[in-house]
């Protein structure tokens, strides 16, 4: 599903350069549930940003469901961000000035699907997050919870290979966070491969997978028996 | 090219930042609106000209006399200079190949009566071929005539609002009208582009006056139109000859400005078109500079709405939108809002043109208003600059990382 070989890349600060990731090897396989995690400084978001195609490596290979991601044009970039990826950040994201129809149906805009088939799918995937009643308020009228539930369905929508989460439960309290997780656990038991950036231990053990990072180097990659979020709704 | 999505898009999007849309929305309103006005009251001065002149045949030489200034071939000064029939026709015969039509003028001023209705107008006895020469217009009946002249007939020729102001819901043709004390046939009714001035003169035969009011052969002034064939050095030329011999012929010195005057509408023509000239390059320079203050405005206020919608672009970005889908999401939407502001403010312009219009004949500003394909010439001139003037911030908002706008702050 994903190969990552020898990745290097650093960014310059004034006349020296920041080294943030010093040769990384990561393989995931389908249907994986990975945390990555280390401390802040520890490239674990650089490698994030990589694999989500909106940073590029120095050096080194990413192929992502066996196509060779490397010199991508802007808009070769765009498309395949469309197509195989989906996004969940901390801060959610969403477009304000738009309900949560319309900030589900955005990728689905930029696929070229017609309005009514966008409107379709964006309203099954609302559904699907448990929000189709919230389909035309605005984030601003949603609770922080709900916010990251309509991100959820902005992220699937377009259906991707690998779903990518930056410190989804950043922003949320614990008993929201675990709804969350519990939600993105169900995800991957239907077979979503995921990615997840996360510093709280307990939420990395909810994923089946942890990859430990610091100064760039992964220091740990073991695999884990999940714990179930639903236990602590 | 027509993308209802896309365009959905960009309603959306200035519908839900309705303050931002006013605000870029407003420099470009007030550039068309400044622009309108100053044109409008341009239009209006120059029209003002025109209509000074536009009832005057261009092609027109007055001349008229007055009292000498300088003592001249033993002559002494503040001598009369009286022009006579004789001296109509010395011009006639003298410069007959140069001349297209020609009438002597005198003038009196008198009091009109038709049943119960009184008013005092000019009177201006004229030849027949004033007709041209004043671009007089015949609306009903018949111009003064030979025959007239030749029988001293006492027939007028009325202007249409003497007709209205004596002959309410009347045909005046036909009619008697009591001047001064003498009844005069109504012939003929003219309109005048000159204004209500000239709609409200009586003509007479030459004739008829200088023999009813004075029994002479006085003439108060000439006017002549030259062949059109002529151009404009050579009216000059004529106009000074001409001047030259009617000095010599009343003894008048050649440098007396007062005795015999000639006056050329060519020259005058000249003088106001240079004017108008002048003044329609002000306008524009002024007007230009404002097009160019709205397009800094829109500018402006386009880098300010890349800045504040950095992390929507990022979003965008993330879920798959092209550079160039946000490059022509951010540039319709600025064209959008210059075009519509800038109809706004054209519209605007026209309406404050409108209402104060009529109130501005006291400074010489005349139905101002703007011709349309110059104000639609503004407007798309500032729709193109508006689209180069966020061509820029929406290339940098297309350059925009995603992870640098969606990062956590």
């Amino acid at each position: 599903m994903l190969q990552i070989k020898k990745l290097h890349k650093s960014y310059p600060i004034g006349n020296t350069s920041l080294h943030v990731l010093k040769g990384i090897d990561l393989s995931v396989e389908e249907g994986e549930m990975v945390a990555i995690m280390g401390s802040s400084g520890s490239g674990k978001s650089t490698l994030l940003n990589i694999i989500g195609m909106l940073d590029e490596a120095d050096s080194g290979e990413y192929i992502l469901d066996g196509l060779l991601i490397k010199n991508l044009t802007e808009k070769k970039a765009a498309v395949y961000r469309n197509k195989f990826l989906g996004f969940i950040f901390q801060s959610f994201n969403l477009i304000n000035y738009k309900n949560a129809l319309e900030n589900v149906a955005l990728p689905l805009y930029y696929q070229g699907l017609k309005r009514k088939e966008r409107q379709e799918l964006a309203t099954f995937h609302l559904e699907k997050v448990g929000l189709a009643n919230w389909a035309h308020h605005l984030p601003k009228e949603l609770s922080g919870g709900q916010k990251q539930r309509v991100a959820i369905a902005r992220a699937l929508a377009a259906n991707p290979k690998l779903l990518l989460a930056d410190e989804p439960t950043g922003a949320l309290d614990s008993t929201t966070s675990h709804e969350i997780m519990a939600f993105i656990q169900q995800l991957n038991d239907e077979g979503k491969t995921i990615l997840m950036v996360t510093h709280e231990e307990d939420i990395a053990n909810m994923c089946k997978r942890i990859v430990r990072l610091r100064d760039g180097v992964i220091i740990e990659d073991k695999k884990i028996n999940q714990v179930r979020a639903e236990h602590y709704v | 090219m027509f993308d209802l999505d896309l365009w959905r898009e960009i309603f959306q999007s200035i519908n839900k930042n309705r303050t931002r849309s006013l605000l870029s929305g407003f420099t470009v309103a007030f550039a068309i609106l400044l622009f309108t006005i100053l044109f409008g009251i341009a239009n209006g001065l120059q029209n003002t000209f025109e209509q000074e002149f536009v009832d005057t045949a261009s092609n027109s030489i007055f001349i008229m006399s007055g009292q000498t200034s300088i003592a001249n071939e033993g002559l002494q000064a503040g001598r009369k200079i009286q022009f006579k029939n004789e001296d109509y026709d010395y011009v006639k015969e003298e410069f007959g190949d140069k001349v297209e039509f020609i009438t002597s003028r005198v003038f009196k001023s008198v009091n009109a009566s038709y049943k119960t209705e009184k008013n005092s107008y000019s009177l201006i006895a004229v030849h027949p071929d004033y007709q041209f020469v004043e671009k007089n217009i015949i609306k009903e009946g018949r111009y003064i005539n030979q025959n007239d002249l030749e029988n001293r007939t006492k027939v007028i020729v009325i202007g249409r609002l003497v007709e209205e102001d004596l002959f309410i819901n009347e045909s005046a043709i036909g009619k008697y009208i009591n001047l001064n004390g003498i009844q005069y046939k109504v012939v003929g009714i003219f309109t005048d582009e000159g204004g209500d001035d000239e709609e409200r003169i009586i003509y007479m035969p030459l004739t008829t006056a200088q023999h009813l009011y004075g029994n002479n052969d006085y003439i108060d002034q000439m006017n002549l139109t030259y062949s059109p064939e002529l151009n404009y050095e050579q009216a000059l030329g004529f106009s000074n000859l001409l001047t030259r011999k009617l000095k010599s012929r009343f003894s008048v010195a050649n440098d007396d400005q007062r005795g015999i005057r000639v006056f050329n509408m060519a020259e005058a023509t000249q003088q106001v078109d240079q004017m108008t000239l002048g003044l329609t390059v002000i306008i524009l320079v002024i007007g230009f500079g404002t097009l160019i203050a709205g397009i800094v405005g829109i500018s402006n206020i386009m880098i300010f709405i890349v800045k504040e919608r950095t992390k929507e672009i990022g979003i965008r970005k993330a879920l798959g939108a092209t550079p160039r889908s946000i490059i022509s999401i951010i540039l319709i939407e600025s064209i959008l809002i210059t075009a519509i502001a800038g109809y706004v403010g054209l519209l605007i312009g026209v309406g404050v043109l409108e209402l104060i219009g009529s109130g501005l004949e006291v400074y010489f500003i005349t139905n101002p208003g703007v011709n349309n394909s110059l104000v639609f010439g503004a407007t798309i001139t500032l729709v193109l600059a508006g689209a180069l003037a966020g061509y820029l911030p929406a290339q940098k908002a297309s350059q925009i990382k995603p992870i640098v706008a969606l990062r956590n702050d």
